[in-house]
C-alpha cells in the first residue's frame, strides 16, 4: 500500500504551524465568553507539544479554532493561525476544508461517541481518504485497513467491516487515530486522548502516538490536563490559564525550574506515585475564574500567592529566560528562582 | 474457597469495622423476551475477602470492570450480595432489609464520583445536607439550620450559601456538599467512590486535604475506590488493587510503589505517567497488550493469566492463585509473585524476544 | 437477524390471536340483541331464527365457536381466502366488497404517507438548519397549526376552496387507477394533503428535534474534523442517526391508517374502510366490523415489524443486541 505523498521541505527551520494572539470569543446571553485571549504559540516538525489546562483554560478552543472547527459563524475571532504560510482564519470554508483531515488531523476524547454508531470502522476512515483523494472506493477501504494493522488493532480487515459499539475503547482511539492519520497529515492533535480510558490503555494509545509521529514525520499537539502525560510524551509544554499562556518551555523548564506561581501550583497540587513520604498536597486556592468576568491585570492573581500590587492592573507579557523557556508573571527572574528553589522543589 | 489471608500483624487482636467475606455479585446475563433464559454471568465481583479496620483508609484500585464500584455498591447495600456476608463492627447486616439498615446507615456513608447526579437539582443545599437530620431526627427541628450551616463553614462553603441550588455550584463545591452530607450523621465509615476523578487538577487537591483532615477530626475510616493510583496511594494506608472482580494484591501504601508482588500491580504502576522528565525518561514502561477479557467468561486460573508477563503453563492457566502472605500486611494472589520489581521487564523482554509477545495458554 | 425477525413474528402471532380473542369476545358476547334475530330479518318466526342460528354455527358453545371463527380467518370460507363471513345486512358474502375497500384505503393512507415522510423531513430539516431564523419559526408555526386543525375541518375548508370556489379539481368521491391516472389523481390529492398535514407536522417536530440533537454529538465533530463537506455531514451523518426513529413510528402510523382513516373518507365521500366501518356499526354489521377490527390491529402488527427490521437494519446497535 503506498500512501505517502511527498513531503515538501522546504520551510525547514520555519515552524509548521504558529499562531499569534488568538482571540476568540464567544457572544453568549450573560456576556462575551473569552475563551481565548491572545494565545501565541508554535509547533515544529517533529515535535510533541503538551498543552495543559485545567477546564476553561482554552486549550481546547484554541485548537478546534486551528482546526477550522470553531469559525467565525460561531464565534469572534482575532489573530493569525499560520499553517505551512497560509492564515487559516483568513482561507475560506472550502479551502478549509481540504486542510482539515488532509494537512491536519484531529484526535478526541471520548472514543465512544466519537465515531459514527450506525457506519462501519472502514467506511468511517475511507470516507476522510474519499472526502480529499480522487480515488477509488476500493482503494480507499484498502487504506482504511491497512491502517488499522498500523494503529496495532489485529485482524484489520475484518475489523474494518465492525460498527463501533463492536470496539473497546482503546480500540476504538485506536481506530480515531487510524482516521486522523490515514492521509499522512503534517500535523495530529490530540485532545484529551486517553482520558476516558484506563491507565494501562492509556500507556498503549500513548505509545503508539509517539511511534506514529516518527513514522509519519508528523508534529503532535496533545492537550492534557495530566501533567505525567506531558513529563513523559511531550518535548515542549505549553501550560494555560484562564484563556492565556502562562508559561511554556521543555519538560526540564518546567518541571525543574519553573517560572510561574501557577505551574508551581499544578506541580504541588497533584499527588505523586513516586513520592517517597506522601506529603500533604499544597492546593492552588480558590476556583478558576469565569471567563466572562475574567481578574483585570493577571487572571491569576486572586489566587496567586505571591501576588503584588502591580499583578491586579497590568497583564503580564511572556518574559523570555533562557532558550524557549519564558513565563508570563510580574516576578523578576531571581525571585521567581529563589521561590522554586526554596520552596516548590521541597514540595515536589 | 476462602483463606484467612487478611490478619496483618498490625491489626491482631482489633476487630475490623467492616468485614467482607466471599462476596460475590453476578449479574446474570439474558436472553429472549418472554421467556428469559439465563446464558451466563457477569461475575462483576468474586470471592472477595477485605477487611478495613477502624481509623485506617484503604484504597481500592483497579481499571474499568475490575468490580470496584460493584463492591463498593454491594457494602453500601445499593446492590444485594450474591453470596458471601457482610459485617459491620461484627455485625452482620447482609440480608439486611431497609429498615433494618436504617441504623447502620447512620454509621456508614457514601460519596459519589459525580457530584452533580447524586445532588436532587430541585432542593437547596441548604436542605440537601440537612436532610439526613431531618431522617434520622437527630437534631431538634429549629437547630438544622445552625447544624447545617456549620457544617457548611467546616467543608470550606460559604454557610451563605445555604438557600443556593447544586447548579449553582462549582464541581469541587459541589463535592464539598457531598461531603457535608455523609457527615451529617457523623457516620464512622465513609465509602468513597471515586469522589475526585471529575475534578480538576487543582480542586482534586483541596478535595483531598479536605477528606484527610475531616479523617483526623471526625476519626472517619475510609474505604477510597478510584481509578488513579497516585491519588489512591497519597490518601490509603492499604492498598487493594483488583483486577476483573478478584483482588490481585493487598499492599502497605509504602510497599506498593517500592515492591509491587503481583504482576498486574506492577504492569499499573509502570504505565501511570509520572510529571518528571528524568526519572519518565530512566523508568522502563511494560505496557500490557490487548484490553482487560470479558468479566461473563472470565480466564480459567488466574484471570491475568492470559496478559501476564510472566504466566507458566499450564498452572496459571488451571489453578487459581490464593491470596498469600509475602510480607507484614502484603498478600498476594499470583503462583510466581515478583521478588523485584524489574522481574517484570526481564519477563516482557523475553517474551518481546520470542515470535508471539505472550505464548498461547494450552486449551484446557 | 433470522432470529430476530422470527421472535418478532411469534409476537404478531401473539398479538393476532389476542385481537381476534378480545373482539370475538365483544361482538358476539356483548351485544344485547341475538344476532340470529338480527341476522333473521324483520319479524322472523321461531323456527327461521333457529335454521339462522344453526346455520350460522351460533348454536354451538363459545369456545367452538370462536375456534370457527379464527379458521375462517386464517384457513379461507367457501367465498375464498381470507374468509370474510356473511354480511347480516346484505346477506352476501363480505370478501369482494372488503378488498376493494381495503384497496381504496391503501391508495389513500400510502399516498397521504409519501406526502407527510416528504413534508416532514423536508421542513424538519429546514427549520433545524436555519435554526432561529424565520424559516426555523415558518416551519415551527406550520406545525403546531398541521397539529391542532382537525382533520374534518381541514378537509371542508380545503373542498370549499379548491373545488366550490376555485374549481381546480374535480370533486369528492373515488375514481379508479384504471378510469384515467389524471382523474385517479386529482381525485385523491385533496385527500392524501388534508390526511398527511396532521402526520408532517410531527415528523416535522420530531425530525427537527433529532437533527439537532445529532448535531451535537462528537461524531458530527469528527465527520467535519476529516473534512467532509457540511452537506455530507448533514445529509450523511446527521440526517441519517435520526430518521431511525422516524422509522418506527412511520411503520405504527401507516399500519394504523390501513385500518381506515374515518374521518378523510367520510369527509371525501371515499369507499375505504372507514366509511364501511362507519356504516356498519349503524347497522349492526357484526361481521364486518370483525374484519376490519382484525384486518386493522393485523396491519398495525406487521407494519410495526416491518419497521422494526428495517430500523434494525439501520441501526446495527439494535441488530447485534
Amino acid at each position: 500500500m503506498t500512501h505517502r505523498f511527498s513531503r515538501d521541505d522546504s520551510n525547514n527551520g520555519k515552524p509548521l504551524l504558529e499562531v499569534r494572539d488568538l482571540k476568540v470569543q464567544f457572544p453568549t446571553p450573560d456576556g462575551l465568553v473569552k475563551a481565548v485571549d491572545g494565545v501565541s504559540f508554535k509547533i515544529h516538525r517533529g515535535e510533541t507539544l503538551g498543552v495543559v489546562g485545567e477546564s476553561g483554560s482554552g486549550k481546547s478552543v484554541t485548537f478546534l479554532t486551528v482546526m477550522g472547527l470553531i469559525s467565525s459563524r460561531d464565534a469572534h475571532l482575532e489573530g493569525e493561525v499560520m499553517f505551512k504560510g497560509r492564515d487559516l482564519l483568513k482561507l475560506p470554508e472550502v479551502e478549509m476544508r481540504h486542510i482539515r483531515g488532509k494537512e491536519m488531523g484531529m484526535v478526541f476524547q471520548d472514543p465512544m461517541t466519537s465515531l459514527h454508531p450506525m457506519y462501519r470502522v472502514g467506511y468511517q476512515i475511507a470516507e476522510a481518504v474519499l472526502a480529499h483523494e480522487a480515488t477509488s472506493k476500493k482503494a480507499a477501504w484498502g487504506l482504511a485497513v491497512d491502517l488499522l494493522g498500523r494503529v496495532g488493532i489485529p485482524k484489520p480487515a475484518e475489523a474494518a467491516r465492525r460498527y463501533p459499539h463492536e470496539f473497546s475503547g482503546g480500540m476504538r482511539q485506536r481506530a480515531m487515530i487510524a482516521m486522523s492519520l490515514v492521509l499522512n497529515p503534517d500535523l495530529l492533535i490530540a485532545d484529551e486522548p486517553t482520558t476516558a480510558l484506563d491507565v494501562t490503555v492509556q500507556a498503549q494509545i500513548l505509545d503508539l502516538i509517539d511511534r506514529l509521529k516518527t513514522e509519519f514525520n508528523a508534529a503532535v499537539a496533545i492537550i492534557t490536563h495530566d501533567l505525567g502525560v506531558v513529563a513523559e510524551h511531550c518535548e515542549r509544554i505549553q501550560v494555560m490559564y484562564a484563556g492565556r499562556v502562562t508559561e511554556t518551555g521543555t519538560g526540564d523548564d518546567l518541571f525543574y525550574r519553573g517560572h510561574h506561581p501557577y505551574t508551581w501550583g499544578l506541580l504541588q497540587s497533584i499527588p505523586r506515585l513516586d513520592a517517597g513520604q506522601t506529603q500533604r498536597l499544597l492546593p492552588i486556592k480558590g476556583l478558576p475564574p469565569s471567563l466572562i468576568f475574567v481578574p483585570p491585570g493577571c487572571a491569576f492573581h486572586p489566587r496567586c500567592p505571591y501576588v503584588m500590587d502591580v499583578c491586579r492592573t497590568e497583564i503580564p507579557t511572556m518574559r523570555l529566560e533562557e532558550g524557549e523557556h519564558a513565563a508570563a508573571c510580574h516576578l523578576s527572574s531571581e525571585e521567581q528562582q529563589r521561590i522554586f528553589t526554596e520552596k516548590v522543589l521541597q514540595q515536589t | 474457597m476462602t483463606t484467612t489471608s487478611q490478619p496483618s500483624t498490625q491489626h491482631v487482636g482489633v476487630r475490623p469495622l467492616l468485614k467482607v467475606s466471599a462476596v460475590r455479585k453476578y449479574f446474570p446475563v439474558t436472553r429472549g423476551i418472554v421467556f428469559q433464559k439465563r446464558v451466563g454471568d457477569v461475575q462483576a465481583v468474586d470471592d472477595v475477602d477485605l477487611e478495613v479496620y477502624p481509623g485506617e483508609t484503604v484504597g481500592l484500585v483497579g481499571e474499568t470492570g475490575c468490580g470496584k464500584s460493584t463492591l463498593a455498591r454491594v457494602i453500601t447495600k445499593l446492590h444485594e450480595a450474591t453470596a458471601g456476608t457482610l459485617e459491620f463492627d461484627g455485625e452482620d447486616y447482609t440480608h439486611y432489609s431497609r429498615k433494618q439498615m436504617r441504623p447502620l446507615r447512620r454509621q456508614m456513608q457514601i460519596i459519589f464520583q459525580d457530584p452533580y447526579a447524586s445532588l436532587n437539582p430541585r432542593k437547596t443545599v441548604g436542605s440537601i445536607i440537612g436532610d439526613p437530620f431531618r431522617i434520622h431526627r437527630i437534631v431538634a427541628k429549629d437547630r438544622i439550620k445552625g447544624s447545617v450551616q456549620e457544617l457548611m463553614e467546616r467543608v470550606g462553603l460559604s454557610p451563605e450559601h445555604y438557600n443556593r441550588y447544586p447548579h449553582e455550584f462549582s464541581g469541587g463545591q459541589r463535592q464539598r456538599v457531598g461531603v457535608a452530607r455523609a457527615l451529617a450523621l457523623t457516620p464512622r465509615l465513609i465509602v468513597c467512590d471515586e469522589p475526585v476523578s471529575a475534578l480538576d487538577v487543582s480542586i482534586q487537591a483541596q478535595i483531598l486535604n479536605l477528606i484527610e483532615d475531616l479523617q483526623t477530626e471526625f476519626n472517619l475510616t475510609y474505604l477510597f475506590i478510584a481509578h488513579d493510583l497516585s491519588v489512591v496511594r497519597h490518601v490509603s494506608d492499604r492498598i487493594v488493587v483488583m483486577y476483573l472482580g478478584k483482588i490481585a494484591e493487598i499492599a502497605p501504601q509504602a510497599d506498593v510503589y517500592r515492591d509491587p508482588k503481583h504482576p498486574y500491580t506492577a504492569t499499573l504502576l509502570s504505565a501511570v505517567p509520572i510529571p518528571d522528565p528524568e526519572l519518565a525518561k530512566a523508568r522502563r514502561r511494560i505496557i500490557l497488550q490487548g484490553d482487560v477479557p470479558s468479566p461473563i467468561n472470565p480466564p480459567s486460573g488466574c484471570r491475568f493469566n492470559p496478559r501476564c508477563p510472566r504466566a507458566q503453563f499450564p498452572i496459571c492457566a488451571t489453578e487459581e492463585p490464593l491470596l498469600r502472605e509475602v510480607g507484614p500486611g502484603h498478600t498476594v494472589a499470583c503462583h510466581f509473585p515478583l521478588a523485584d520489581a524489574g522481574d517484570l521487564i526481564e519477563d516482557s523482554r523475553r517474551r518481546a524476544g520470542s515470535d508471539s509477545p505472550l505464548p498461547t495458554p494450552p486449551a484446557v | 437477524m433470522a432470529r430476530y425477525i422470527a421472535r418478532r413474528l411469534m409476537w404478531v402471532l401473539l398479538v393476532v390471536i389476542l385481537v381476534t380473542f378480545l373482539t370475538f369476545l365483544i361482538f358476539f358476547v356483548i351485544p344485547p340483541v341475538d344476532p340470529a334475530i338480527l341476522f333473521a330479518g324483520r319479524a322472523p318466526s321461531e323456527r327461521l331464527i333457529e335454521e339462522v342460528r344453526q346455520s350460522l354455527g351460533l348454536d354451538h358453545s363459545f369456545w367452538v365457536q370462536y375456534g370457527l371463527f379464527v379458521k375462517r380467518i386464517f384457513l379461507g370460507d367457501e367465498y375464498g381466502w381470507p374468509g370474510f363471513g356473511l354480511s347480516f345486512v346484505t346477506r352476501s358474502p363480505i370478501r369482494e366488497n372488503f378488498l376493494e375497500r381495503a384497496f381504496v384505503t391503501m391508495q389513500l393512507a400510502i399516498g397521504a404517507a409519501v406526502v407527510w415522510l416528504i413534508l416532514g423531513v423536508l421542513i424538519g430539516l429546514t427549520s433545524a438548519l436555519k435554526r432561529g431564523r424565520w424559516q426555523d419559526r415558518a416551519s415551527m408555526g406550520f406545525a403546531l397549526f398541521g397539529v391542532s386543525a382537525p382533520v374534518f375541518w381541514l378537509g371542508l375548508m380545503a373542498l370549499y376552496i379548491f373545488w366550490e370556489k376555485l374549481h381546480w379539481l374535480p370533486g369528492t368521491g373515488y375514481s379508479s387507477f384504471s378510469e384515467g391516472v389524471g382523474q385517479w389523481f386529482l381525485h385523491f390529492l385533496l385527500p392524501w394533503v388534508v390526511l398527511a398535514l396532521l402526520f408532517a407536522a410531527f415528523y416535522a417536530r420530531m425530525v427537527r428535534g433529532s437533527l439537532l440533537e445529532a448535531f451535537g454529538q462528537d461524531w458530527i465533530r469528527t465527520a467535519r474534523a476529516k473534512g467532509l463537506s457540511e452537506r455530507k455531514v448533514v445529509y450523511k451523518h446527521a440526517l441519517r442517526a435520526s430518521l431511525t426513529p422516524v422509522v418506527s413510528l412511520f411503520g405504527a402510523d401507516l399500519g394504523t391508517l390501513l385500518g381506515g382513516a374515518i374521518i378523510t373518507e367520510t369527509v371525501f365521500n371515499l369507499p375505504g374502510l372507514g366509511t364501511y366501518v362507519v356504516r356498519s356499526v349503524q347497522n349492526g354489521d357484526l361481521p364486518v366490523i370483525m374484519d376490519v377490527v382484525v384486518f386493522a390491529s393485523l396491519a398495525v402488527a406487521v407494519m410495526s415489524l416491518v419497521a422494526d427490521i428495517l430500523y434494525a437494519y439501520l441501526d446495527p446497535r439494535v441488530r447485534y443486541s
